[in-house]
């Protein structure tokens, strides 16, 4: 448990989320390297399999980084996305994984800062968490 | 289409807890279009119980299969090669392809994994309800098409009970009443008068009231 270094998976949107890792690398912004980002053309393409399918393999933890509210390149994906979330979560409750290990967020393609913001803030979550349910099952 | 909804997950444990290699099946038909049980939802599925049953200690081999079709023998057919390795079947079709499945293949336990509900129409993208109850004497013509049967909580025939307020049933704020319905369409039909019509008891042998029913066309029947 003291080594531990979560493995995050963040589904980042093409138009915002991944741009602004962009920018936070342009900025030289540090986040931590647990977070592996996966480039989605919307936040709204992520489904419920490729979430399940991130524990299933490993993942302490998913984020889902969307388009702010209004703002999204393909009308309402983002919305669509935080449905996603909110119905995987009690789909995770069911399968005994803490609901907490899945977010939802959203920024802009100028936010490098908020990026690198929420990557720090979401690997200490799940740090503090521990490893998940699944892994530790795994390990055993 | 017929409607399903997916039985809790921990009821699907208890199932398949005794088995290590199960076959977990999906249709292409009605429960992939309500997102109850084609190949997305048996992905998930196989996912979710793979993770909980981890949790619990034990480890599950889960095949997964989705057929065209699970209420047709001929598909149901092209399962015989995957079910020799599965030790029990988990089905993710509705009552009529579980069945199927459990009539072809009689020595495997076979399951359900989920509860199918009614015959239904979508209300718009994620929502469906109830429109047919197969009542086998449909009377939409008399109603403008419109079904009483499926959409009023007593079944009244002749026009609404006086529970019926601002077009609401009393039942709940967001079921319509349905003879509220039906006279409106019948108005802007101009068929006002097909509402004084008056249907007498209904004969509800036709409806299931008379044993399991079965329809065979000679011409095509072998």
């Amino acid at each position: 448990m003291e080594n531990f270094e979560p493995v995050i998976v963040a589904f980042c949107c093409h138009y915002c989320a991944y741009t602004a890792a962009d920018m936070a690398g342009s900025q030289r912004l540090p986040y931590p390297a647990n977070v592996k980002i996966i480039r989605v053309p919307c936040s709204g393409k992520v489904d419920a399999l490729h979430i399940i399918k991130a524990f299933e393999n490993g993942a302490d933890g998913v984020y889902v980084a969307g388009c702010l509210e209004g703002d999204c390149h393909f009308k309402n994906g983002n919305e669509k996305a935080a449905r996603r979330i909110a119905y995987v979560s009690n789909y995770l409750e069911e399968i005994g994984i803490e609901k907490e290990r899945l977010t939802m967020v959203t920024m802009s393609a100028g936010m490098g800062y908020r990026f690198a913001q929420t990557a720090t803030e979401i690997t200490a979550k799940i740090r503090k968490m521990g490893p998940s349910p699944i892994k530790t099952a795994m390990a055993q | 289409m017929i409607t399903a909804e997916r039985k809790p997950l921990e009821e699907l444990i208890e199932y398949v807890k005794p088995f290590k290699r199960i076959l977990l099946l999906g249709c292409n038909e009605c429960v992939t279009v309500c997102a109850a049980g084609g190949r997305k939802e048996v992905g998930l599925l196989a996912s979710g119980l793979q993770m909980a049953l981890l949790k619990s200690g034990s480890n599950i081999e889960i095949k997964q299969h989705t057929l065209e079709r699970q209420c047709d023998p001929e598909y149901v057919e092209e399962l015989v090669p995957m079910v020799d390795g599965a030790e029990a079947i988990l089905s993710m079709a509705c009552g009529c392809g579980v069945q199927e499945i459990a009539t072809r293949f009689k020595n495997k336990p076979v399951f359900p994994a989920v509860n199918t509900k009614f015959m239904g129409a979508s209300e718009r993208q994620g929502v469906w309800a109830e429109r047919c109850q197969g009542c086998g004497d449909c009377v939409l013509g008399i109603t403008g098409g419109i079904c009483p049967i499926a959409r009023c909580a007593k079944q009244l025939m002749n026009g609404p009970c006086g529970g019926s307020t601002t077009g609401k049933c009393e039942i709940s704020e967001d079921v319509d009443c349905v003879w509220q319905l039906i006279w409106d369409r019948l108005k802007s039909l101009g068929q006002e008068d097909r509402y004084l019509d008056i249907m007498p008891a209904k004969d509800w042998r036709s409806g299931g009231a008379g044993g399991p029913r079965k329809i065979i066309r000679e011409d095509l029947a072998e």
